[in-house]
């Protein structure tokens, strides 16, 4: 099967030095991965590649899916402040183009496809950081993307809420089976979301090993205590020690 | 409690200040032409309340029309400077000289190119002139403090330049244009009456030529009462735009 995404011996460069590379990377259709780094590993560069929003200094960036087939969604909720999160869910179609009736009629959908309905006239400020973070959700997926980006989605939100939206993730995937890419701190996390787990090096990122998680998704009930998932998540942290290792 | 020391507290300073004064006029018995106590201020601005309103109305008039011409000026020169970083190096300097100049030092040339037929458009034109920079500056920095992940998503979606200006960065800067207006309103009175100053008597009959007539005249109540007319109009001025700003950014915002 033809990668939805790869990246071929990519390297990035920036003013204060080299963030990533090389690296190589290649996303089937419809898999969900985790990429797990210590900070300033180039994750979410290599993330922004594969969104196409920076080229890389060298190697190459394949993508299969045009404009308008990859979504982002960021660490904050990145809504804007002074729209309804109607208006911030069908931005993505009205920007595309697509007549004002049917964007919003779509953003509804995406809206309640996220357990949002009836919250379509609220402005960010009055939801919580939870709800806010499903409109960002529903914004990434009212385009249908064939390959969603989530750049650490999670992390300023609290344990309870973010195991409650990984599942809600999980569930949006079995709808249109995008491809994710998820980029994270934790370990547990990443073993629960991603049907596979890699590791990079401590800043330039480099692959530091792999871990394929088999159980189906969404997860079996009671899947964080099975031995599986300790197993997986033993490998990632172990990968995770000798990353960080000092070359 | 608190709320009400608070009210409380200026207006209890404000009652012993104007005691003080009055006492002092009346036990070393200050000629009033030097400095009248506040009950000789208070006198004279109501004996002379219709003149001074109507001056004060004269003067705002002006300041009003002065803060919408520089909110229009100022907005779209930001506007379109916004659009590419040559224009906006180009025109900042200007505008940082514009607003470093004493206004008093340009009003005498300002009134020569626009108000020896008109003294009305020379005032105007100086309180443009002073309005200028804070609109200028809180519109230009407020289309450029849009959330760089949003600028991201912007891109991600193909959005064009007038979509990414109507639809992200016009509304990012409402918080900062708001903040500019009310900064410029109050500068946009200062320059009026400065304006009517230098302009003396050719000028329009604001109240800077109630306080002229009242000096040439050693009416120093009417001075002070003139004074007081106008420090009550600012106050009002600004209050009713900071409410106006605080409603305004409510429904921008939401809450």
């Amino acid at each position: 099967m033809h990668p939805i995404a790869e990246l071929l011996n990519v390297e990035v460069d920036y003013p204060r030095g080299r963030a990533l590379g090389p690296f190589d990377f290649a996303l089937a259709a419809g898999e969900i991965v985790a990429l797990v780094g210590p900070s300033g590993c180039g994750k979410s560069t290599a993330l922004r590649l594969l969104a196409g929003l920076e080229a890389p200094t060298r190697g190459t960036v394949r993508r299969a899916s045009g404009r308008g087939e990859t979504s982002v969604v960021f660490q904050a909720p990145t809504l804007m402040p002074w729209a309804s999160a109607l208006d911030n869910v069908a931005l993505p179609l009205e920007l595309a183009g697509a007549p004002r009736q049917a964007a919003r009629a779509q953003a509804v959908e995406a809206l309640t496809r996220v357990k949002l309905e009836g919250a379509e006239a609220a402005k960010p400020a009055q939801l919580s950081g939870g709800m806010a973070m499903r409109v960002s959700l529903a914004r990434a997926l009212v385009t249908n993307p064939k390959l969603l980006l989530l750049d650490e989605p999670f992390a300023a939100l609290d344990e309870i809420t973010r195991r409650t939206l990984a599942e809600d993730v999980h569930h949006l995937w079995t709808q249109t089976r995008p491809a994710i890419v998820f980029v994270t701190h934790n370990v547990e996390e990443a073993a629960y979301m991603a049907s596979r787990v890699l590791v990079m090096t401590q800043g330039p990122g480099r692959d530091a090993g792999q871990t394929l998680i088999e159980a189906p998704i969404p997860r079996p009930s009671g899947f964080r205590t099975t031995a599986a998932f300790r197993e997986a998540a033993e490998k990632i942290s172990t990968d995770l020690e000798h990353a960080m290792a000092p070359a | 409690m608190k709320r009400l020391v608070s009210i409380a507290a200026p207006i209890l300073l404000i009652a012993v200040l104007l005691g003080a004064w009055e006492a002092a006029c009346r036990l070393y018995a200050i000629p009033s032409f030097i400095l009248p106590p506040p009950s000789a201020v208070a006198i004279a601005a109501r004996d002379n309340l219709g003149l001074l309103t109507s001056s004060a109305w004269n003067t705002l008039r002006i300041a009003i029309v002065a803060w919408i011409a520089a909110s229009l000026i100022a907005g779209s020169i930001a506007l379109a400077v916004s659009l590419h970083w040559v224009l906006e190096n180009a025109v900042r300097p200007l505008a940082v000289i514009l607003q470093a100049t004493p206004i008093v030092a340009i009003a005498p040339l300002v009134n020569i190119w626009a108000g020896l037929d008109h003294p009305e458009r020379g005032v105007i034109a100086l309180a443009v002139v002073v309005a200028f920079f804070p609109i200028f500056s809180g519109t230009l920095s407020g289309l450029k403090s849009s959330d760089p992940d949003l600028e991201r998503l912007f891109d991600l979606y193909g959005a064009s330049r007038v979509q990414r200006l109507i639809r992200l960065r016009l509304p990012s800067a409402v918080p900062f244009m708001l903040e500019g207006h009310k900064v410029a309103a109050g500068l946009a009175l200062v320059g009026t009456v400065v304006a009517e100053f230098v302009a003396g008597s050719g000028g329009a009959q604001g109240l800077a030529w109630r306080i002229l007539e009242a000096e040439h005249r050693l009416q120093t109540a009417k001075m002070l009462a003139a004074l007081l007319v106008l420090a009550v109009m600012a106050v009002v001025l600004y209050a009713g735009l900071q409410l106006a700003e605080q409603g305004i950014l409510r429904r921008w915002r939401g809450r």
